[in-house]
Order: C-alpha cells, then sequence, then structure tokens
C-alpha cells in the first residue's frame, strides 16, 4: 500500500512529472524513471523529448552537482544506472521515429587501462546528445583505435585514462594518426581523472574534457565546426 | 613518537613534533612504515609530519596540500616530501620543482612498495589487478568500500570492479591478521586474492639515504 506522502507519478501534470523525473534520476530511482518515461510517452510525447527534456536535463544537473563536490561517484554511477533504464526504452522508439544525428564517436579506454565509468557516463551523455557512440570498451591498443576510425568513419575519437600510468598512451595513438595522415580527418578529445587542459594540447588532442557534460558540449561545437568548414 | 589511530591518520594527519632537523612530508598512509623503517635505521634527526590520508580521494588537492606543509616549515635544514605522483598527473612533481623539495619517484605506493623497477616490469600484466597495502587493508572499509557507496548499494560493485579479476595485498608487515581482512576484502569484491610481501621496498631506499645523507 502506498504511503500518504507516495507521489503517484501518473496523477502529475507533465511539467510536474518531469521535475520530479529530474528528482528521481538525481536520487538514482531506477523503476520511478522507467514508469515516468513511459507515462510521457502514453502522453504522445515524441521519444526524443522525452530523451533530452527529462533524462539528458535531468543528468546534466547531476552533471554539474558532480562537478561541484555536491555529488559523488556513488550517486553518479545510480543516476547514469536510472538514465540507462530510461534510455532502454526510448532508444528502439527513437530508431523507429528518427530524431536529430549530431554526428558520431568512436570511445575507449587507453591500452593498460582498465577504468571505464568515465568512458561510460560519456558514451551514454553522447548518446543522449544525438550522437551514435562506437563504443570499443577497455584496454584499447592503437591498432584497435585505427581499425575502429578506418571501418566506422566517425567525427571524434574520444581516448579516456585514470591512471597518470597509462594517459601517455594517448599520445601514441595521436602520433600514430599524424603518421598515417589521418589526424586531420578527426576531432580527438580526450579526458580522465589526472588530464588537464594543458596535457591535452601537449599531446594534441582537439580538447580535454574535464566531465561527460563538457564532452557533449565540446563536440556539439567542434562537430559543427568541423561541417561548416566543408 | 606515537601514533594517533589510523582514522586520525585518514582525516587529519599527523603533526611534526618539531624536533630534528630534517622534516619529512608524508601521506598518513605511510606514517606506520615511515616511523619503522626511521627506527630501525636510528634516524633520529628525522622529523614526520603526515597530510590526511584521504586527500588520495582528490588527487588534485595534494599539491597544495604539500605546498602549504612546505611552507609551514620552519627551523628545519630540509624538507623531503614522501609522496609519488598519486594520480597528481605530474602536477605535485611540478610542484615539488617549484618549491625546490624533493620527493618520491614512481606513480603511486603500490609501485615503490613493489620497488619501482620491478613493478614497471610487471604492472602490463597485472592491469587487472586492484592492490591493498597495509594501512589500505587496515582501512578498507572507510577507503573503498564506504566511499564508493558498496554499504548502500551493493549493486555498485560489478559497475566499479566488474573489470578486475584480483586483488593484490602487498603486505609491509607479516601479520595473518591482515591477511584474513585483506582476503575478506576480496571476497567482497568478488575477486581472486594474492597475498605479495613487499617489505617497505622503495620507500627504505629513499628514507635510509635521506637519512644517511
Amino acid at each position: 500500500m502506498a504511503d500518504e506522502d507516495d507521489i503517484i507519478l501518473s496523477e502529475l501534470n507533465d511539467e510536474e512529472l518531469v521535475l520530479q523525473m529530474h528528482d528521481d534520476l538525481y536520487d538514482g530511482l531506477k523503476e520511478e524513471i522507467e514508469e515516468g518515461v513511459q507515462i510521457l510517452l502514453e502522453r504522445g510525447w515524441t521519444p526524443y523529448d522525452v530523451l533530452t527534456k527529462a533524462l539528458v536535463a535531468g543528468m546534466t544537473i547531476v552533471g554539474a552537482d558532480f562537478r561541484d563536490g555536491i555529488l559523488f561517484v556513488p550517486e553518479v554511477l545510480l543516476a547514469a544506472n536510472a538514465m540507462k533504464a530510461g534510455m532502454a526504452i526510448l532508444k528502439p522508439l527513437l530508431a523507429e521515429t528518427g530524431a536529430p544525428r549530431m554526428g558520431k564517436m568512436v570511445i575507449g579506454t587507453v591500452k593498460g587501462d582498465i577504468h571505464d565509468i568515465g568512458k561510460n557516463l560519456v558514451g551514454m551523455m553522447m548518446e543522449g546528445a544525438g550522437f551514435e557512440v562506437i563504443d570499443l570498451g577497455i584496454n584499447n591498443a592503437v591498432e584497435k583505435y585505427i581499425e575502429a576510425l578506418e571501418t566506422e568513419k566517425p567525427d571524434i575519437l574520444g581516448m579516456s585514462a585514470l591512471l597518470t600510468t597509462t594517459m601517455p598512451y594517448m599520445k601514441v595513438v595521436i602520433d600514430t594518426l599524424k603518421e598515417k595522415g589521418m589526424r586531420e580527418d578527426y576531432i580527438v578529445l580526450v579526458g580522465g581523472a589526472p588530464l588537464n587542459e594543458e596535457f591535452g594540447k601537449a599531446i594534441g588532442a582537439d580538447a580535454y574534457c574535464r566531465d561527460a557534460a563538457v564532452a557533449v558540449e565540446t563536440a556539439k561545437a567542434m562537430v559543427a565546426r568541423k561541417h561548416n568548414q566543408l | 613518537m606515537r601514533l594517533p589511530d589510523d582514522t586520525a591518520l585518514t582525516e587529519a594527519g599527523l603533526a611534526p613534533s618539531a624536533r630534528g632537523r630534517v622534516l619529512l612530508i608524508a601521506c598518513g598512509a605511510l606514517a606506520h612504515e615511515v616511523l619503522a623503517i626511521k627506527r630501525s635505521g636510528g634516524w633520529n634527526h628525522l622529523d614526520l609530519q603526515c597530510l590526511p590520508a584521504n586527500l588520495h580521494l582528490w588527487p588534485d588537492r595534494i599539491p597544495a596540500a604539500v605546498e602549504k606543509a612546505v611552507g609551514d616549515a620552519k627551523g628545519y635544514e630540509k624538507v623531503f616530501v614522501l609522496y609519488a605522483d598519486c594520480g597528481t598527473g605530474g602536477q605535485l612533481q611540478e610542484k615539488c620543482k617549484e618549491l625546490g623539495v624533493e620527493m618520491l619517484e614512481g606513480p603511486h605506493c603500490y609501485s615503490f612498495f613493489e620497488g619501482n623497477d620491478r613493478f614497471a616490469r610487471i604492472a602490463e600484466g597485472e592491469i587487472t589487478a586492484f592492490y591493498l597495502t597495509d594501512f589500505l587493508t587496515r582501512q578498507f572499509d572507510a577507503f573503498v568500500w564506504r566511499p564508493m557507496g558498496f554499504d548502500r548499494h551493493p549493486e555498485l560493485i560489478p559497475m566499479m570492479f566488474g573489470n578486475y579479476t584480483k586483488l593484490v595485498y602487498q603486505a609491509q608487515t607479516d601479520d595473518p591478521a591482515l591477511d584474513a581482512k585483506a582476503r575478506d576484502a576480496a571476497e567482497r569484491l568478488g575477486l581472486a586474492y594474492e597475498r605479495r610481501f613487499t617489505g617497505y621496498g622503495d620507500l627504505a631506499v629513499a628514507i635510509d639515504r635521506i637519512g644517511g645523507s
């Protein structure tokens, strides 16, 4: 039986429901997010609107509070889990109904690095922003990146590392791209806890992205600039 | 010197005794080991100050904390920083260079306890290993279990540890109780377990060099 204080999602109007979903996402409430997504779809919302207005907007708040030290990794992961559950409902519908395609990204953690929390968050937020994401997983050697770039022909290459011992490998990948004359074909974004802007510049990346939200904004801006040049 | 308990070393660190010509500024996670090496070498002229070990939860704060400690150190002939890079991405090294103080070599304590050369050789074959030292074994709940939220949300364990395959306990001392605790940590994380006695490794080499100079 529901407590008196329990909120019945279906009784909320659209605006209240979206705000409640932001709260539920913040609290990592997976089942509530799934229910909220279903309700909005039943009310005739397009899958794209549910994704951007309810899920991505909510996750952006989570990202901002993580950056400001209000939320920590466990809370972000719970929120990401909830968002992932909502996206699982929306993904097939987005494919059917069509949604703006922003571009394509190949992403993976570098050789020697198995830490993929950041990479997974970036991948999810990029998908939420309308990018097609090809996830190479963890521990990627330069050959794997090159092969994926040649096969997938993305706009963006994203590399992630958590360890100070593995982050120099990003330069190995970028140098190989230069040697093969492929560097200018891709926007290269790098990220990970021990990196900084200076490191990104020093290795020849196009940008260092300190979190998933910055990665999305940077990717959007750079892809738009690239397309304008064509 | 009487050491505060591990919780105090984690959250508050240790103030210097103001006795000694050379100040060692160390991570709180190294306090027991530094004092043991100091005792065995008879290095009475070395004083020890520890910064809170939980700075490792925010590595970007380590350079500023070290800078403050070096600035506050008055009346010593020399200051030595007992930190490795510790996830600062080279920023601690730059800070120490700027301050004119030496620091430990290596990426982190797992490396210098093992011996930096040996660790560099084996690291590539061990990328799915999660390491604990004596201190981290004693403080497993404070450093890993609770900050990662596993006490409240065990469903997060596979998200954070799903890519690891084994827990390596790098033992600085022979202590069956710590061995059992580390084994229990491995079980809780769903990882295979390996105990490896390292002793104090390159930390002893560095402190004995400072003590003897």
